[in-house]
């Protein structure tokens, strides 16, 4: 102890209160755990690589206006399909002498939003259900389950074609579509994990303090069940991505001429063969955020797991 | 609940079964006993014969019973309120069971004082943690941080913070090393003589039941096979085959080999 | 005899924010097919001993020793792999915590016949047969229904049986048994140490018991290995360990209650921070080569 606080500098004073083995207060606790974690997080270079990316898309969105060269939607049909890198257009320009470049850019904003709401949505979805399901067991769980194994049963593209046509295509429509395909898995796992600990001692225990089961598996089982759930949806917001990208170019995401990503490698998919960049560009700005998003997820899993961490 | 009554804990043929059917266990078959307000009595027996599963049976976590169980004097029903809840508290077999991974002693001692509605829970988690011998810096830790001894201590104060007049102990030392076992049974006696608590304990170890009660019942097989008072216990004065054997038993591992 | 287990100046620690904690610290002892029990307070190091024989500690945990020799082989020289094959083949242990070992939504019968599965490459049938007859052993009542039943249905000393019955499928050289019977009552437990017995007796197993039963370990081990802030402070003959001289046991064994002695307030241990600067004693014993 005595030789640490010698050594420590100027600057280091916050550290060693985020650091302490002994909280002063239930901040100070709290604080202290994120920062353990944040820590070991950090200590993955991949993963912050992935974060690095993610960071760097969140402020090319905010920022779009004042990054992008063009107006996305400016047509110039005089310097359309222009290869990467003449007539000032970086990636290149598109069948309607939009700027690709632009167009990805404007485009970030779509796929945060679609990605957010659902990241948001689907795993909260499947939070109640699966642990309403776990921890009251009986006629509930089988009710619960049944519906999950139904919506499971189904491929997921497949499902969110038939919601989207059913709903009419359009940005929204498609992120509920993605929604109500994708919780059924969170379900399970949260389920899963219910079922391991709600005969633990220590929710006894609090059963013995009155209170009632709302409160238990709002206050007591979802932190434990949180964590698997975080990186599990880090780990599908690839999928999340493409599926929304895949209904883009089905035609029933968004509509054009919104520079969604997906859209736009279905708009260029006529000229793959001579114009190759027209659906290569929004096809690797995909592939890039997939890929963040993966490495954040098993960088997480390394922080978050308590199989692994304990 | 009326306290004036002189009874704390009484039971009447109960049976508690697990399953239906083919895959019914009879976990406690006929338990009769009573342990008077302010009483301190234990539960010994051999292993799987039921003796936790009383004490679940008293705090409604084993749900199928029948028979007679009241406390304090009113007979209980399927259903607990939270009034029986702030009477009677338990402390479980396994410390390291037994709290919450993601919970700190603060977080876990304020949430018992949150649910039975009790104000200035700063004054009171201080105390409580002085009551049971944790310095203050144990506030804010998480159980990850705790040696065995301190997460039952954690345990016991979650037990003693809304003031319970019951304590049901499931082995309260039976993972914990000698010289721990020796603080907790210490701070065990001491609350109950400044709080006038009523006691009932499991274990199976003797010497730790003949030191914490005065009367105590044997079971086997989940039955109740034999009762017994201290001085019975330490004169070794056994009727039943299997208080015998236990007895000499226990006689025989203090004494080394046979 | 030979001696089945050699650990030399055995040191675990951790770095923490303050500096190296040691958890172990420069132990050397030694094993024959005999029954070595340790014990020590909570947070002695005797699990992280048990566990670091094995060679299973966890990241960021520091293994050192001059050599750990299981039959003359130093298995810190072994591979991953290799000490895979160890684990559980020549050496296994029975873990403290028995319901942290178990999977919590797999039935008993179904786990134990798969970890004999996977040693004996036996049929389902037989694997059935032999668990039933392993649940019967440790004195496990209507083994059929233990069986089928989930770890959270099993009171904490069936718990622990289970356990012990998922250990001796493998017929190991060397049992670490990490307070294998705390859960249970005195006539089960007789009979637990029983079969141990009978293990080092009729295979000529090795066995390290470890326990804060001092009762237990002193009627049943051969040697004691008492343990302190890492350090083995003090090594008795079992049947002498109520003659013990170290203040640290001595104290240990005062805080017991006693049956016949009734007191009022237990006697608690003050400790004495030299135990913890005094180095570790020497628990090698040299054994000839049997002729
Ligand atoms: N939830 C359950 N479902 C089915 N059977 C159960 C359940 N809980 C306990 N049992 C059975 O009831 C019997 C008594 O268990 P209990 O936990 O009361 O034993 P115990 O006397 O506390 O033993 P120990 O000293 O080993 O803790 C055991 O046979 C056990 O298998
Ligand atoms: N990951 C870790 N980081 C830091 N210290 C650790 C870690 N794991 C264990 N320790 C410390 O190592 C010491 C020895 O632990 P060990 O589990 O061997 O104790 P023990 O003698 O088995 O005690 P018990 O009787 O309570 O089981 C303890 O003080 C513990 O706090
Ligand atoms: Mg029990
Ligand atoms: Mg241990």
């Amino acid at each position: 102890m005595n030789s640490s606080s010698e050594l420590s500098q100027k600057g280091s004073g916050w550290r060693e209160w985020l650091l302490t083995d002994a909280p002063a207060s239930r901040r100070q606790a709290r604080l202290s755990s994120w920062y353990r974690s944040w820590l070991a997080f950090r200590s993955n270079p991949m993963a912050m690589f992935g974060l690095s990316i993610l960071f760097a898309l969140l402020l090319i969105a905010m920022f779009a206006p004042y990054l992008a060269p063009y107006d996305p939607f400016i047509q110039d049909l005089a310097a359309r399909l222009s290869a990467p890198g003449t007539g000032g257009y970086i990636l290149g320009s598109d069948s309607l002498g939009r700027d690709i470049l632009s167009r990805l850019i404007y485009g970030s904003r779509i796929t945060l939003y679609i990605v957010s709401l659902v990241a948001l949505m689907a795993p909260i979805a499947g939070l109640f259900v699966g642990t309403a399901a776990g921890y009251l067991g009986g006629w509930v769980d089988v009710v619960l389950m049944r519906i999950t194994d139904i919506f499971l049963a189904f491929p997921k593209l497949i499902l969110a074609l038939a919601f989207v046509s059913a709903l009419g295509a359009g940005i929204e429509n498609a992120v509920l579509a993605i929604v109500l395909t994708a919780w059924p898995p969170y379900a399970r796992i949260a389920r899963a994990e219910t079922l391991t600990i709600r005969n633990a001692d220590y929710i006894h225990a609090i059963k013995l303090q009155g209170a009632g089961a709302l409160r238990i598996i709002t206050r007591h089982i979802w932190p434990l069940c949180i964590s698997s759930l975080v990186i599990r949806v880090t780990l599908d917001m690839a999928g999340i991505i493409l599926t929304a990208a895949g209904l883009g170019f089905l035609g029933l995401g968004a509509q054009p001429p919104s520079p969604e990503w997906g859209a736009m490698i279905s708009a260029g998919r006529k000229f793959i063969l001579d114009h190759w960049w027209v659906a290569t560009m929004p096809g690797l700005a995909i592939f890039i955020v997939s890929l963040a998003f993966n490495l954040l997820g098993d960088g997480l899993r390394d922080v978050l797991d308590p199989k692994k961490s304990k | 609940m009326s306290r004036d009554n002189k009874t704390g804990i009484e039971l009447a043929q109960v049976n508690v079964w697990f399953g239906e059917g083919e895959e019914r266990v009879d976990a406690v078959i006929d338990a009769t006993f009573s342990v008077p307000h302010g009483g301190s009595f234990g539960l010994v027996g051999e292993s799987g014969s039921g003796k936790s599963t009383i004490l679940r049976a008293i705090t409604g976590l084993a749900p199928t019973w029948s028979g007679n169980i009241s406390v304090l004097g009113s007979m209980l029903g399927k259903e607990r309120d939270k009034g029986f809840y702030h009477d009677v508290q338990m402390v479980f077999q396994d410390p390291y069971a037994s709290l919450h991974p993601r919970q700190t002693v603060d977080h876990v001692l304020s949430e018992a004082l949150y649910l039975h509605g009790f104000k200035n829970p700063d004054k009171r988690i201080v105390q409580i943690l002085d009551d049971v011998g944790l310095e203050q810096s144990f506030r804010f830790r998480w159980p990850h941080q705790l040696s065995g001894g301190q997460r039952q201590r954690v345990a016991i104060a979650r037990a003693l913070i809304i003031e319970p007049s019951i304590l049901l102990l499931d082995e309260p030392t039976s993972a914990l090393d000698v010289s721990v076992q020796a603080e907790i049974l210490n701070l065990l006696t001491r609350l109950r003589k400044e709080r006038g608590l009523t006691y009932l304990m499991v274990s199976h170890d003797l010497a730790v039941v003949s030191h914490m009660c005065s009367e105590m019942a044997v079971m086997n097989q989940g039955e109740i096979v034999e009762m017994l008072d201290v001085e019975q216990l330490r004169g070794l004065k056994a009727k039943h085959p299997y208080t015998k054997e236990l007895l000499d038993a226990s006689v025989q591992k203090r004494r080394g080999k046979p | 005899m030979n001696n089945l287990l050699e650990v030399q100046n055995l040191t675990v620690k951790f770095p923490t924010r303050n500096g190296m904690f040691e958890a172990v610290r420069k132990i050397s002892f030694s094993l024959g097919r005999e029954r070595l029990g340790i014990v020590g307070e909570s947070g002695s190091g005797k699990s992280m001993t048990g566990r670091a024989i094995l060679r299973l500690i966890r990241r960021p945990g520091i293994l050192e020793a001059d050599h750990i020799k299981l039959e003359g082989e130093d298995l810190l020289q072994f591979s991953e792999k290799a000490m895979r094959q160890v684990r559980g083949h020549k050496i296994s242990m029975i873990m403290q915590d028995p319901k942290f070992s178990l999977n919590p939504v797999m039935r008993i019968g179904e786990q134990i016949c798969e970890a004999y599965r996977l040693h004996a490459k036996a049929s389902k049938k037989e694997a059935k047969k032999k668990t039933l007859d392993m649940l019967e052993k440790v004195l496990i009542r209507d083994p059929e229904r233990v069986y089928r039943a989930y770890p959270h249905e099993m009171s904490g000393g069936m718990g622990q049986r289970i356990m012990i019955a998922m250990m001796l499928i493998p017929d190991p050289k060397i049992l670490i048994a990490d307070e294998p019977t705390s859960a249970l009552d005195v006539t089960v437990q007789k009979e637990v140490l029983e079969i141990m017995d009978d293990l080092v007796r009729e295979r000529g197993m090795g066995l390290i018991f470890i326990s804060h039963d001092l009762n237990v370990v002193s009627a049943f081990c051969d040697r004691v290995l008492i343990m302190y802030a890492g350090r083995v402070v003090e090594i008795c003959q079992a049947d002498r360990l109520h003659e013990a001289k170290h203040p640290y046991t001595i104290g240990l064994l005062n805080s017991i209650p006693q049956l016949e002695h009734p007191v009022e307030h237990l006697q608690v241990l003050q400790r004495d921070d030299a135990w913890s600067r005094e180095p570790s004693v020497n628990g090698v014993v040299k054994r000839e080569q049997a002729s």
